[in-house]
């Protein structure tokens, strides 16, 4: 088993309840082939950098999970047929990057669910900076 | 008439103080670099884009290495640009 993260881009086509529908076909997916979720984060339409496919905007999901190596290919074959899937980026998580998913997770694991589930929308998304940036802010202020 | 072997000069010499650049990483005991974060990610890139070298930012090789991987990572993920006039 290891630990896995990845982010998906689906269509901003979809209405709300396709789009959720969609992420729970990767999360039933997921489960069924043994993988335990460890944290799920929805984080909303965003404007992409670029376009990608003519859109210019995308429903953002981000889950962590424990998986067997098998399971990824099975994962990312179902990311490629599906054409609601405009994106998919799969990483392994070293060291490194468990410790800081953990504590992303605890500053603010359920803050953004939370604040959709109020219908406050991606809004809120924004206004939240991780950790690193602050401290990196932090440490602008003092060299000025 | 004796020679004048010292050359006076009536302001010293400025002699630059170059300020040590340093590994913001290392400084700060950073040891992961989110690919999901493109707002501290935009610190090492120029408005086009492009990775700045290490010989500006003074990121050490093994922290750049990162921030190449994180920057490729969040460009695939549409989160960065891969090519842009006036990014910031």
């Amino acid at each position: 088993m290891n630990n896995y993260e990845t982010v998906f881009i689906l269509t901003p086509v979809l209405s709300d309840a396709q789009m959720k529908e969609a992420v729970e076909k990767f999360k039933t997916l997921l489960t069924d082939q043994g993988a335990e979720i460890v944290n799920e984060e929805d984080w909303g339409l965003r404007k992409l950098a670029y376009p990608i496919d003519k859109k210019t905007t995308g429903f953002y999901t981000f889950l962590e999970f424990k998986a067997a190596p098998s399971v990824i290919d099975k994962l990312e074959v179902n990311f490629r047929r599906d054409e609601r899937v405009i994106r998919f980026l799969t990483v392994k998580q070293d060291k490194f990057a468990l410790e800081y998913a953990e504590k992303r997770r605890n500053n603010r694991g359920g803050k953004r669910q939370e604040a959709r589930a109020a219908g406050e929308g991606p809004k809120t998304v924004k206004k939240e900076r991780t950790e690193a940036v602050e401290a990196e802010v932090e440490l602008n202020e003092k060299e000025d | 008439m004796a020679k004048q072997t010292e050359i006076r000069y009536l302001t010293p010499l400025s002699v630059d103080v170059k300020k040590k650049k340093y590994c913001r990483f290392k400084k700060n005991g950073i040891k992961y670099i989110d690919y999901k974060d493109p707002e501290f990610l935009k610190k090492f890139l120029n408005e086009q884009g492009k990775i700045l070298p290490r010989r500006i930012t003074g990121t050490s090789l093994k922290f750049q290495r990162r921030i190449a991987q994180a920057v490729k990572r969040a460009r695939h993920i549409a989160l960065l640009p891969y090519v842009a006039d006036l990014m910031k």
